[in-house]
């Protein structure tokens, strides 16, 4: 895959451009309440869609499986303020916890 | 407070509240290290993007649209547009900061959701600076070391479904997602990609729902600029000042 190590570097190097973008343009570029508030939506949209996708995409099919009870798991403990780490160790355990009762 | 006569840098409430959104933001590099060998990159190629991407959200980005059997140039284009407020960062630090020549530079690569949130929440120019450096590098420092300690443990680990590491991946971009869902604009944004997603998973390669996903994100944006509270998806995944804790907050002048 020799391909992936050509675009870990692209999306390295544009993510430093970017931030160095923020330092180098005219301030009102920026500060244009539209730019903002898509960044923001943006970040909310692809942070909704990778969770989604992550939890039932499968290829080009949806698949309902352990990861279902990962994403519920995961919902819970953010819901009882649980810390980052103990969120996502949840999401593990459930994951694992229903394949070894036989779930997909 | 006087400018010319700065708190001592022991009793800093800026770097105070950088080193310890350090320590908590630094230690979910192990999770990150971990995915990212379970997703298919190797432990060279994760530490690269802690060191060189250095943004949670886009790494994080990356290696879901690599796990989910996404191109290489999907999963560089999710995490191109999931930096895109770290743009808008950059011109907000760069207005307290002003950094020059190399610091900016350094600066740039520091420049994040968690840094910028504990500069931000000072009001003192002397604690503002401290608070993004100390937050910033702290983070840069722990985020990397804690990230080849997960790649190494991810890659001993062996099968990652046995562990539930796809689970964890989903509960990882939930966590992440979850301290932006403030209001009901924020929700209705998420449900509105969710469902976009979900609709285009079966028509269109994998990864390539995810930008599907950024398109629908971006119009909302644009076309409904007004409809949001200011500053809607630009809340850090670790709150250095949570709500109910204003006593590290330096006193307004």
């Amino acid at each position: 895959m020799s391909g992936l190590w050509f675009w870990v570097v692209v999306a390295c190097v544009v993510g430093f451009l970017t931030k160095l973008v923020g330092y180098l343009v005219p301030r009102k570029w920026l500060t244009n309440p539209r730019v903002a508030r898509v960044a923001g939506t943006l970040t909310i949209g692809l942070l909704a869609s990778l969770t989604v996708a992550n939890a039932v995409a499968s290829g080009q099919a949806i698949a309902l499986d352990s990861r279902l009870g990962a994403l519920v798991a995961a919902a819970v403990a953010l819901w009882l303020r649980a810390p980052f780490l103990v969120v996502v160790i949840a999401g593990a355990a459930a994951a694992a916890g229903l394949r070894l009762l036989g779930l997909p | 407070m006087n400018p010319a006569a700065p708190t001592p840098l022991a009793q800093s409430p800026g770097a105070r509240v950088g080193l310890s959104i350090a320590v908590a933001t630094g230690l979910y590099g192990v999770s990150f290290g971990a995915l990212s060998v379970a997703s298919g990159l190797d432990v060279w190629q994760t530490q690269l993007l802690s060191l060189l991407l250095f943004s949670g959200g886009s790494q994080f980005a990356f290696i879901g649209v690599i796990a989910g059997g996404g191109t290489p140039v999907a999963a560089a284009s999710a995490a191109a547009l999931l930096g895109i407020r770290n743009a808008v960062y950059g011109m907000q630090m760069n207005v307290l900061l002003h950094p020059r020549g190399w610091r900016r530079l350094a600066a740039a690569h520091v420049t994040i959701d968690e840094s910028l949130a504990t500069s931000t929440g000072q009001t003192d120019p002397v604690e503002q600076r401290r608070g993004f450096w100390v937050a910033g590098v702290g983070i840069f420092v722990l985020w990397n070391l804690f990230t080849l300690v997960g790649a190494l443990a991810g890659d001993a680990l062996g099968d990652p479904k046995r562990w539930g590491l796809d689970g964890a991946a989903v509960a990882a971009f939930l966590a992440l997602l979850w301290p932006r869902l403030r209001s009901r604009e924020a929700g209705a944004i998420a449900v509105a990609c969710a469902l976009a997603t979900v609709i285009a998973v079966p028509f269109v390669p994998p990864g390539v729902p995810i930008l599907v996903a950024a398109v629908v994100a971006a119009l909302i944006g644009w076309f409904g600029y007004a409809a949001g509270p200011e500053g809607e998806g630009l809340e850090p995944d670790i709150d250095p000042y949570p709500p109910t804790d204003d006593s590290t907050r330096t006193a307004a002048p």
